[in-house]
């Protein structure tokens, strides 16, 4: 194991003073209050990650009802998954990562293109796009769901009934303040110089943008990429306002369809709640250092 | 460094004088030679002719397009439509301020904006409590410690309706579900939960704050790093104890990042659909209905959109009314 050796020269460190978190956890090393951390930690992991853990492990299993929901494998079957594909689970998984492909990278070249004006353009009216993008912000997409649906199925100006495509579910989350605004706050620390620099040296518009500015960025892209992902995978009224029949259904309005089966039971919802879960967390635990540093900024910052 | 790169330099140096001048007006500094990538000078110089505001607004456009249809447009479409009773095929006949009156006395509203509040309330105090506790548990740079604020934050990036359909698994209100056989254990239940009228709304609560904790954790522990360890070490010099430094210190610190939290729970709360549309959608007898879930029933299932439009115009309104008044509170307690 690495771990003591990665953690003594902190630990070193560490010795002559116990100021470095507000209750000194690491200095409580006795025996028994060894015993209280290891019990009090085990405790959070089980409460939180436990019910997850749980459905990789039903899926996987013979549940045949709620009562033999645990943390325990009993009997390893694929049945679930096979229950699940009859009900349409993988369409509605293709259904799922189509909007959320489609819908990130438009999201993610929307944003960088935004804030690319906003952090390194000086244009008359900036002020009032930034209110425009707080605005959106602060307003609830629960708020303008049904007027939503309303616009959906008639698209003013282009005629276009979105209702029941793909379309529908992708062009509403393809624009998100919460990205701009990251984006915008990275862009601004790309030294001015730099720029400069490659603009004396003949670089047009958008060499500067595309050489200078975006690989500077890669950082911000990781944030609002993995931002971006959950945040459309956990999409749930708009596809349902959006979706017309079972076969445009998303995974996760979907699942509520799934809820059991006669042959199965309550395994063939297991089945599709991992598959359900899984991009977004393998997400998550892909681009971890990305994540918090995103959660920091969105929340610190305002 | 007699090398190519010498005779570049010494151009440099020669243009140094007038590097100021030329960074006001770009268009000083256009010699007609080819540049480094051999560009044709005179492409080079139709470049620089454009504007900059206009290269601004045409890398604004695609947001502010999308956000004009899927916001801005919608949010006027509901201002319109709380004012009318909308009748597809009919014509749309304006009632003034009726769908307003309708939400606001039909008690099946007004049955729905308390239990929202007491939802709001329920999740937004839990999840921060919890999550401060949480925070303060897990604050640390061991491996361990890594490892568990992880696993505990896993429910955050979990999508919504997999935490619902967990949870409605584990409520299972017979003697066997996961949660009566816990609390069978140390002698308790079995109980009904999302089954019974008293205890659904506490079940819908207690899945809220599971979720939120991890996340005002997270957010708690980024505003714990911020705070001035040299603090910490003067209070131990002038013999303050653990409690009171962290009373005196740790506290005050955190004043602000609890302020956010709050603020978003709160929002958060006021308009949460999915879980309880999943969980309980309302049942039993109208005991969990929410704000949302009513205004979905209202505008997608009997297709009343005008009610629903004012419905939401109501939400809207409380969530402004949220945020204002946390930061004038905030402004008035930052001016004291």
């Amino acid at each position: 194991m690495s771990t003591p050796l990665m953690n003594r020269p902190r630990a070193r460190k560490a010795e002559t003073s116990d100021l470095h978190t507000v209750l000194g956890l690491r200095f409580w090393n006795g025996p028994l209050a060894v015993a209280v951390k290891i019990i009090l930690y085990g405790a959070i992991v089980v409460v939180f990650a436990g019910p997850l853990l749980a459905i990789l492990v039903g899926a996987f299993s013979k549940v045949s009802d709620p009562t033999k929901f645990s943390l325990l494998p009993h009997g390893f079957t694929l049945a679930n998954f096979h229950a699940a594909g009859n009900r349409g689970v993988y369409r509605y998984l293709f259904n799922s990562f189509v909007v959320v492909g489609f819908g990130l990278l438009l999201q993610v070249a929307v944003s960088i293109f935004a804030s690319y004006a906003l952090a390194r353009k000086r244009f008359r009216g900036a002020a009032l796009v930034m209110l425009a993008i707080l605005t959106t912000m602060m307003l609830p997409d629960e708020v303008i769901a049904i007027p939503l649906s309303v616009v959906l199925s008639d698209v003013p100006l282009a005629h276009l009934n979105l209702i029941g495509t793909y379309w529908g579910m992708i062009l509403p989350v393809a624009a998100w303040g919460f990205s701009i605004l990251v984006m915008t706050e990275f862009m601004r620390d790309v030294p001015v110089d730099l720029e400069d620099a490659a603009r004396v040296d003949g670089a047009g518009e958008l060499r500067v943008f595309w050489s200078v500015i975006l690989p500077l960025c890669r950082p911000a892209m990781g944030i609002i990429g993995v931002f971006g992902f959950t945040m459309i995978w956990d999409q749930y009224l708009l596809p349902l306002i959006v979706a017309r029949e079972p076969s445009q259904f998303t995974l996760p309005i979907a699942l509520r369809t799934v809820r059991a089966d006669d042959q199965v039971g309550v395994g063939v919802l297991l089945a599709a709640a991992l598959l359900a879960l899984l991009p977004s967390v393998v997400a998550f635990l892909l681009f971890q250092r990305q994540f918090t540093r995103g959660l920091e900024s969105g929340a610190l910052n305002r | 460094m007699a090398t190519p790169t010498n005779y570049r330099s010494a151009e440099w140096q020669g243009n140094t004088v007038e590097v100021p001048r030329q960074r006001a007006h770009s268009h000083a500094l256009e010699p007609a030679r080819d540049d480094e990538w051999g560009a044709p000078a005179r492409k080079r110089r139709r470049r620089r002719k454009k504007p900059q505001w206009l290269i601004a607004w045409l890398c604004l456009a695609p947001a502010l397009v999308l956000f004009t249809y899927f916001k801005f447009l919608p949010m006027l479409q509901a201002a319109r439509m709380s004012v009318y009773e909308v009748r597809p095929y009919l014509g749309d006949r304006y009632v003034g301020l009726g769908n307003y009156h309708d939400v606001t006395t039909n008690p099946y509203f007004t049955k729905a904006i308390w239990q929202t509040v007491l939802l709001a309330v329920g999740t937004t105090l839990g999840s921060i409590l919890l999550g401060f506790v949480l925070a303060l548990l897990t604050e640390g740079q061991a491996r361990h410690l890594w490892l568990v604020r992880t696993a505990a934050f896993l429910p955050v990036v979990t999508t919504m309706a997999v935490v619902a359909e967990v949870w409605r698994v584990m409520y299972y209100p017979s003697r066997g579900g996961v949660l009566n056989t816990i609390l069978g254990w140390v002698g308790v239940g079995p109980e009904p939960f999302l089954v019974s009228e008293h205890q659904a709304l506490l079940s819908v609560i207690l899945v809220g704050v599971w979720r939120g904790a991890p996340y005002d954790m997270m957010i708690f522990l980024a505003g714990l790093a911020t705070v001035d360890r040299n603090l910490y070490e003067s209070a131990a010099v002038d013999g303050a104890s653990r409690f009171r430094r962290f009373y005196h210190v740790t506290l005050p610190a955190l004043r602000p990042v609890g302020t956010i939290l709050f603020t978003l729970a709160a929002l958060r709360g006021l308009r949460s659909f999915t879980e309880v549309f999943l969980l309980t959608n309302g049942a039993p007898n109208g005991s969990t209905e929410v704000f949302m879930t009513l205004l979905y029933k209202l505008g997608l299932e009997q297709g009343q959109l005008g009610v629903a439009a004012a419905a939401a115009m109501v939400l809207f309104l409380a969530t402004v009314a949220v945020t204002v008044s946390v930061n004038v509170w905030r402004r008035r307690v930052v001016r004291k």
